[in-house]
């Protein structure tokens, strides 16, 4: 019989914080090398395809941020209400959400002066994600619904009400598919480098990440939401008002994924279609996990996440090798990940008997 | 309103909820038994996906369809034996291993789907299991036809429900289960194997969402689709919590989302203009109610979400 | 066992133990909190696995990797905090996990049979159907003697079985344990109350800092001998006591009423007083509504009659916050599930209830030079032996969780104290510490409530002594003129 033995071990040094993610990521690269050759891939050829679609020429540098604007929102999203333990997996609904006002808002402001639109256009996105994020949190703290469920429910039921209006008072005149119109000028993300689609939402992401950083470390909202996430009996009875620093802290994080919907929209569609977003919320939980609920963590497996995602489409096109690789990347990653971070608590002692 | 009322149009819709249920069921009675050991699982989705993939793959492959249901339990079975391992012999977080699995499993099904068929323009088909009809009983008037012509999956699910129940509550093991469930500490000191009961529990687990998954593949529809799962594992774990963990009463929520599933179809079917996409709406936002309606005095299986170590001396 | 030695992150346990038990006997393992008598136990139950070191049961090599590997041997064990499942039934409890039955279905008739056998065999007088959750204390622990004697051990440990009951408990207990050795089973008695090891137990081993220290038959030695070995110097507690005049009340207590968990009316009127420069003593056997009564006034659990005033103004019922304007120093009896947040650093839970304030922020920015000047003189203050206000609060040692708490709680200078169980679990040296805070505080002007289990500790610190039981208050005297014959008769629910 093979029994494990887990035991708690002392902290480790500062420096495995950063190497221990970093060990994660190559030891998932080198796995990923099983699926890559089940596909019939070149091996060698496939990783050079993989980095080179994403990294290797100036366009493609660029479309890794862009593609990494959104997951980087979402993955926010999750990190900021996981670490207060609000297990929000409803980013994809607050994501579409934040879609969905960003086109009612782009479509109808044609009267007011062109420079507030933008401002207009993502404080609406931001509200509605943050919104769709509060009811879920009020059934938790008044309610005792379990938020892991309700947040997934509520996804289905955004989905819907998107469908619903988009066959209906949304759609597109004219058109049988559903399609809103499109968004006025003044309500796109301006494009920020040339010959790119670099803009204005990948700039805010990035902002995005210093504004949590700030949160987390500098005020009293993240020291309570810390507190909240980590014992929310003792933070009761230190006299913090867990329901409002939970509802709150949902809001933050529905608000945040409703600005990745407004970018996906503003930014590359202009229009609001079914498949604006094709899993980014759900893929949020994983970088936010990856990147072990800290802002600049989550920055880093954003961006390792979209280089394997548009890399994983060049390759595809060279090797052959399924674009749904990216996911399976994904999903080793994490667990990989996961059983990494492991080490960094306890010691495993195989005891043969 | 006459429509509604003909005996055509009430067999139909029982005989409908008894086929969207049957994933349903599947999938929330393996739930049960992982939960009631202490573990939630969240690769439910993603444990169906593979389900309906691997069944749909081998049935196209070999031809046998119970084959396919087969190999649909087995990899059922090697993801739950996954998610124990991570989240019962390693303790790591079970909201994210089980998330973990789903997205990991999605991703491999997707990929392994498209390895095999790669991208064709007419998705392939196969073969479907056909309904059975019971005799006696479907020549009860009204309800008979509709509901006593199922497939074979969905009559094994019916019996799933009392199995579940007997082993839950009257066997050894299912004291061994709930105990390791509510108090995990109690049952180790009693000699009951923590890690192997809750392990146990998910590959059994797993072997039924796998089922589950394949019933969608394999009989309901006939082709493998990104979305063929539908969040219907999201909903059984829904079904868990409005069941109170009880296998009869988490069947019953399964019935009331087939019967909600069967009626919007149905009412689409005669032409009622209210937008598709808001009668899709309806089951999940009834589940939402309904578990408000129960989370109030919810017996939840009290050792569930913590993993169990013994070496850990408390301050 | 011999030579067994074990091992956590930074503490050694035990350290080279040798331990032999006989048949027949009751032996005593005596030591104070943190002495290592439970790790020990829990070595030869098999809830740890020993480092270094072999155990022989019966004359034969026993590897236990796993408690049911010890119950296989015929080891049983009763632990402080019963392992038993609450919602689950008696019967049920008990048959977990033993073979009874016919192949896989449960055979409650035949188990029910053998245990009602059982039951009047050694005394044990327990209803079979009934839910655990409803049992008292007591009755609780004979389930957990039962479970033991079911599976029919040689060997059983229990682990400080006294401290929850009763006195007309402990004589029932005694009684059992002396019929069950007269078959020839032997029992481990672990303890830190002198006089119940000299009363009940044949042999006593005393061990200290994780050694065996001496080895005695209770008929050769005395309670002064073993306090001696127990502590390695005079037992008694050098306190320095200033005699104060008590003032007007600060916390006044009318005719509180609250419902318990369950939903029972826990707390039937309450009335309480505690005045400036004064102590009161709540003693009281865990269960009569202490726990209820701390939480009511952390404000924790809802009232639902009855108000608790601090200098006159009332407390709004269930507010934390309340509590904490109103100036309440608050230690609850749960520091590691109710007052403290062990993944945090120390100095976060320092600044736990005064984070908010205008000194340590600005427009809801955190003044760190502030907050880290605040932590670093507490941490001085209250000698907290930890690496630095940033460590771990999980990696200190429970005396020093303790001092967290304090110095939290006691920072602010409060009007009223109270204090839950505050040194449960500690070792001599931190309850020392906590006491005289304790006794400062009051010197400082605060009126105090010590809630407490331990007799000695109320006599020793307390200007008036009062008891709850059933949740109503017994009686109130002024310590000199309390008798422990009064206080233990209060304590059983007799009037005078």
């Amino acid at each position: 019989m093979i029994r494990m033995r887990i035991t708690k071990r002392e902290p480790l040094p500062k420096w495995a914080r950063v190497v221990i993610p970093i060990a994660a990521i190559i030891t998932t690269l080198i796995l990923s090398a099983i699926p890559i050759l089940l596909a019939g891939g070149h091996l060698w050829k496939s990783y050079y395809y993989l980095f080179y679609g994403a990294l290797g020429t100036r366009f493609n540098l660029l479309e890794t941020f862009v593609k990494a604007s959104p997951l980087l929102l979402t993955g926010l999203a999750v990190a900021f209400a996981f670490r207060a333990k609000f297990w929000n997996i409803g980013a994809e609904g607050q994501l579409l959400a934040g879609a969905l006002a960003a086109t009612v808002l782009g479509v109808s402001l044609g009267g007011i002066p062109g420079i507030l639109v933008l401002p207009v256009v993502m404080l609406g996105g931001f509200l509605a994600g943050g919104i769709w994020a509060a009811i879920p949190a009020i059934l938790k703290t008044k309610l005792k619904v379990d938020d892991v469920v309700s947040t997934l429910l509520l996804n289905y039921v955004m989905i819907h009400i998107m469908g619903a209006l988009l066959f209906g008072p949304l759609q597109q005149p004219g058109s049988s598919w559903p399609r809103s119109s499109a968004i006025i000028e003044a309500a796109q993300y301006p494009i920020l480098l040339t010959r790119s689609r670099f803009h204005l939402g990948i700039l805010i992401a990035l902002l995005a990440v210093l504004v949590i950083w700030f949160i987390n470390k500098r005020t009293v909202f993240g020291y309570r939401s810390k507190a909240v996430g980590v014992n929310i009996r003792a933070a009761h009875f230190g006299g913090i008002n867990t329901t409002a620093v939970i509802l709150w802290t949902a809001m933050v994080s529905g608000g945040l994924a409703g600005l990745a919907g407004v970018g996906e929209l503003c930014a590359l569609q202009y229009r609001l279609i079914m498949d604006i977003s094709p899993g980014y919320g759900y893929s949020g939980i994983v970088i936010a996990m990856l990147g072990n609920l800290h802002p600049v963590g989550v920055l880093f497996s954003s961006l390792f996440f979209s280089v394997i995602i548009v890399g994983a489409h060049t390759m595809s096109r060279m090797t052959g090798v399924p674009t749904y690789i990216a996911e399976v990347i994904q999903g080793m990653a994490l667990m990989i990940m996961l059983i990494f971070l492991l080490f960094t608590e306890y010691r495993i002692k195989v005891v043969r008997k | 309103m006459g429509e509604f009322l003909e005996a055509a149009f009430i067999s139909g819709l029982l005989g409908a909820m008894m086929r969207m249920a049957t994933p349903i069921i599947f999938a929330t009675m393996g739930e049960i038994l992982a939960e009631r050991s202490g573990v939630l699982n969240l690769g439910i989705e993603g444990i169906m996906l593979m389900g309906a993939m691997t069944g749909f793959l081998v049935t196209f492959g070999t031809g046998s369809l119970w084959l396919g249901v087969l190999m649909a339990a087995i990899v059922g079975m090697i993801l739950g034996l996954l998610m124990a391992f991570l989240s019962v012999n390693l303790g790591l977080s079970q909201h994210v291993s089980g998330l973990g699995i789903t997205l990991f499993s999605t991703g491999l099904a997707m990929f392994i789907y498209r390895l095999y068929f790669g991208s064709p323009t007419v998705p392939p088909i196969v073969q479907p299991f056909k309904q059975v009809t019971l005799p006696f009983l479907s020549k009860i008037p009204v309800i008979g036809p509709g509901l006593f012509t199922q497939y074979t999956l969905t009559y094994l699910a019916w019996l799933l429900i009392p199995v579940m129940s007997i082993l839950i509550y009257k066997t050894k093991m299912g004291l061994k289960i709930r105990t390791v469930g509510e108090n995990p500490v109690v049952a180790d000191t009693v000699g009951v194997n923590v890690i192997l009961t809750r392990t146990l529990c998910l590959v059994v687990g797993g072997a039924l969402m796998g089922v589950g998954g394949a019933f969608l593949t394999l009989a309901h529809q006939n082709m493998f689709l990104i979305d063929v799962i539908g969040g219907r594992g999201w909903v059984s774990i829904a079904m868990v919590i409005f069941g109170n963990w009880d296998p009869l009463k988490g069947a019953i929520g399964a019935l009331i989302f087939g019967f909600l599933d069967g009626l919007q179809l149905r009412l689409q079917g005669l032409g009622f203009h209210i937008s598709f996409h808001i009668f899709l709406m309806i089951p999940y936002l009834l589940t939402i109610v309904a578990l408000i309606g129960v989370s109030r005095k919810a017996s939840v299986p009290a050792s569930l979400l913590k993993p169990y170590r013994r070496e850990e001396k408390g301050g | 066992m011999s030579s067994i030695t074990k091992r956590f992150l930074d503490v050694t346990a035990n350290s080279d133990i040798d331990f032999n038990l006989y048949p027949g006997e009751i032996c005593a393992l005596l030591g104070e909190n943190g002495a290592g008598k439970t790790t020990l136990m829990n070595i030869l139950f098999g809830y740890y696995t020993c480092d270094e070191g072999e155990i022989f049961i019966k004359g034969e090599k026993a590897e236990l990797s796993a408690p049911r590997d010890a119950i296989s041997r015929g080891v049983g064990m009763v632990r402080q905090h019963f392992a038993l499942v609450p919602s689950q039934t008696v019967l049920e409890n008990i048959i977990i996990g033993t073979d009874s039955g016919k192949g896989l279905f449960l055979d409650l008739k035949s188990a029910q049979t053998k245990l009602l056998r059982l039951q009047k065999k050694f005394g044990l007088q327990v209803d079979p159907d009934a839910r655990v959750w409803t049992l008292s204390v007591g009755e609780q622990q004979k389930v957990e003697i039962l479970k033991a004697l079911y599976r029919d051990v040689d060997i059983l440990i229990m682990d400080e079985p006294t401290a929850v009951l009763a006195p007309a408990e402990t004589v029932e207990l005694f009684n059992t344990l002396k019929s069950m050795v007269k078959e020839g089973r032997s029992v481990v008695f672990i303890s830190h109350k002198l006089n119940e090891v000299m009363e009940i137990a044949d042999r006593v081993v005393v061990l200290r800092g994780g050694r065996v220290v001496a080895g005695r038959k209770t008929s050769e030695t005395s309670i002064k001998e073993l306090a001696n070995l127990m502590v390695g110097r005079d037992l008694l507690e050098r306190l320095e006591k200033k005699k104060v005049r008590p003032g007007k009340p600060v916390l006044e207590i009318e005719n509180l009423s609250a419902l318990n968990d369950k939903k029972l009316l826990t707390l039937k009127g309450l009335n309480l007083v505690v005045r400036k420069n004064e102590i009161l003593g709540m003693a009281g056997i865990s269960g009569n509504g202490q726990k209820e009564l701390s939480e009511a006034l952390f404000g924790m659990r809802d009232t639902i009659g009855g108000a608790i005033k601090i200098n006159g103004e009332a407390l709004r019922s269930g507010s934390p916050a309340s509590a904490i304007e109103s100036k309440m120093g608050r230690i609850p009896e749960d520091r590691i599930d109710t007052g403290l947040m062990m993944d945090l650093s120390v100095e976060e839970n320092l600044i736990l209830e005064n984070h908010a304030t205008p000194e340590f922020q600005r427009f809801g920015m955190m003044n760190f030079k502030k907050i880290h000047q605040f932590s670093e003189d507490l941490i001085g203050a209250y000698s907290i032996m930890t690496s630095g206000r940033d460590a771990v609060t999980s990696s200190l040692s429970g005396g020093n969780l303790q001092k967290v708490m304090l110095a939290r709680e006691l920072a602010g200078r409060p009007t009223v104290v109270v204090a839950s169980q505050p040194t449960r679990g500690l070792d001599v040296g931190a309850m020392e510490y906590i006491h005289q805070r304790i006794l400062q505080e009051k010197e400082r002007g605060a009126g105090v409530l010590l809630i407490s289990e331990d007799l000695d500790e109320i006599f020793a610190l307390s200007d008036r002594i009062t008891v709850l039981y059933e949740g109503v208050i017994m009686g109130d005297v002024p310590v000199a003129e309390a008798s422990r014959e009064q206080i233990g008769l209060w304590m059983s629910g007799v009037t005078k």
